[in-house]
């Protein structure tokens, strides 16, 4: 298995061989690798992208996994914009990354100020070679949720995004993959390159498709492994389609992976190998868990050497190692890491004989389905109804999405005013929050309360963890 | 108010505030194509746990509806 750092996306997975037989199926189109050699999605332009920050914003995952494979090398930096990224934010997403292309699957993209090209990308090739050897080390830009609203851009390579897969032994030989995730999210983008680096093929999901079509599909091209949140994973076992896939292996993230959906995954693909895999878009990919358990071993804490460190500081687990992301993007941004290079991730565990458990986020951070919600970008919402004083936006556990995002409402004068009025300023609030904010990020339920618990700190009380 | 009832009512409630199109219910309709996604459908159960004071998908052995009467029964035989 090729090293992916001996050079660009398009040489690594070259290296595994037998391009012709391998594919990338969308639900609307597909590509062979081979059809790469000598066809370009960029309409031939790659020329033109090289050297450049390009802003890869496809409707469509088959469009933007083939401009990740032309551009790799080329570009000097790739920014995956994710499926759900708010209009209202790409001018900072633009101004943050420098970006001075744009590549884009609509028929006629609009214009982005101060953005002087714009590339067409088409899963219906056109045909041209390309010189896509690996000159830049270009850097891949994710994007996550942050505290302020506004999308922090964490910064890696080929070689940190790859570092899980090169020794990923039996999980590397080639096979059919795919994922309930977008791979323009950290969960998908793993399992994409899993594919390309591994020799495999894949099969990319859809937000235009219903899981039962997408399971269909899945089985009818012989998936051999898949993954999904927890929350994805249950969606599908409702499916009655969910036995249309004889998977040789099953794979969780993203969320805590209680006992429940593995034994029920267990009980459904008998044949598979079940493992749940602890990542960040930040800390990169830690450790997978593969003996049908739920927690993971006390025994990968505090172990020096290899590529992954871990340990536990202030009852949250630190990650150190070489699948790190290096930074963030943008000026005044925090920290990453910490100074000896370890990551907090948040995730707060708790010890039951030798095993750890994740139990939550410090923080108050509230993970609706593998999507985080940052309670403060809620409540900055909700403050800014005149009548509301303050708020606390908290999470309700949920069998179906793992979390639900729930706010406690203090309004001015601290007491409720007559009840007619309440109803209407919780619809009013409502109704911000829905303009404002993704869906997932909508409290589900908004009580109205006289008062918010505080800390001696003066800082409201989260105490989710 | 009978817990099938009930379910009904939440499911109605809550495709309106969610502007989501809801398919005719039947026992054999399949919850995926209920035209509720699992954002739906998660609020669903919350609202029921609040209204019968249960949430029979949190045991460890809950099974996974795949239609609205299997969804129904899980919550009639949790009451049991």
């Amino acid at each position: 298995m090729p090293a992916a750092d001996e050079g660009a996306l398009w040489t690594s997975l070259s290296a595994a061989g037998r391009l012709p037989d391998r594919a990338l199926w969308g639900a609307e189109a597909s590509v062979t690798l081979g059809d790469l050699v000598h066809g370009s999605s960029l309409a031939g332009r790659l020329d033109e992208l090289r050297g450049r920050s390009v802003l890869i914003a496809t409707t469509d995952q088959l469009t933007a996994a083939l401009a990740l494979i032309e551009l790799d090398g080329v570009a000097r930096r790739l920014v995956l914009c994710p499926p759900d990224l708010p209009v209202d934010d790409l001018p900072f997403v633009v101004a943050t990354a420098e970006i001075d292309a744009l590549v884009s699957d609509r028929p006629a993209p609009a214009a982005l100020p101060g953005v002087p090209l714009a590339v067409p990308c088409r899963a219906s090739l056109a045909p041209a070679t390309c010189e896509r050897t690996g000159r830049h080390p270009t850097e891949w830009i994710l994007l996550t949720s942050g505290t302020s609203g506004r999308p922090k851009m964490v910064v890696h390579q080929l070689v940190s995004l790859a570092g899980a897969i090169r020794n990923a032994g039996p999980l590397s030989r080639a096979g059919v993959w795919s994922t309930f995730y977008d791979i323009r999210r950290y969960g998908g983008l793993q399992i994409f390159l899993r594919a390309l680096l591994g020799g495999g093929s894949m099969v990319l999901s859809s937000a235009r498709e219903s899981t039962s079509d997408f399971l269909t599909r899945a089985g009818a091209h012989g998936v051999t492994h898949i993954s999904g949140t927890p929350s994805h994973w249950r969606r599908a076992l409702m499916s009655p389609s969910a036995r249309r896939i004889a998977p040789q292996y099953v794979r969780l993230s993203g969320e805590i992976a209680d006992q429940s959906i593995l034994d029920h995954l267990r009980a459904c693909y008998p044949g598979a190998g079940i493992a749940h895999a602890f990542a960040s878009t930040e800390a990169g990919v830690a450790f997978d868990v593969g003996d049908g358990l739920a927690g993971f071993p006390a025994s990968l804490i505090d172990r020096r050497g290899g590529d992954v460190e871990m340990k536990i500081e202030e009852g949250s687990l630190r990650i150190r190692s070489t699948r790190t992301a290096a930074r963030y993007l943008g000026d005044h941004q925090p920290a990453l890491a910490d100074r000896d290079g370890f990551v907090d991730t948040g995730d707060v565990v708790e010890r039951r004989g030798d095993r750890y458990h994740f139990v939550g986020r410090r923080g108050g951070i509230i993970n609706v389905g593998g999507l985080k919600v940052h309670p403060e970008e809620v409540e900055a919402v909700i403050n800014g109804h005149p009548h509301v004083r303050m708020s606390r936006v908290r999470t309700r556990k949920n069998p179906i999405t793992g979390a639900l995002v729930v706010a406690d409402v203090v309004l001015n004068g601290g007491g409720e005013p007559a009840d007619g009025r309440v109803a209407e300023i919780e619809r009013e609030i409502l109704r911000r929050c829905r303009e404002a904010l993704p869906r997932h990020k909508v409290p589900t339920v908004l009580n109205v309360v006289s008062v918010l618990p505080m800390a001696e700190s003066g800082k409201l009380v989260r105490r989710d963890a | 108010m009978s817990v099938k009832v009930e379910i009904v009512t939440q499911f109605e409630e809550v495709a309106k505030q969610q502007e989501k199109t809801l398919a005719p219910l039947s026992d054999e309709l399949v919850l995926l194509d209920s035209g509720l996604d699992s954002l739906c459908l998660a609020i669903v159960v919350a609202r029921l746990e609040d209204k019968l004071g249960i949430d029979p998908f949190t045991a460890d052995d809950a099974e996974f509806p795949v239609t609205l009467g299997d969804f129904i029964r899980v919550y009639e035989d949790a009451r049991r």
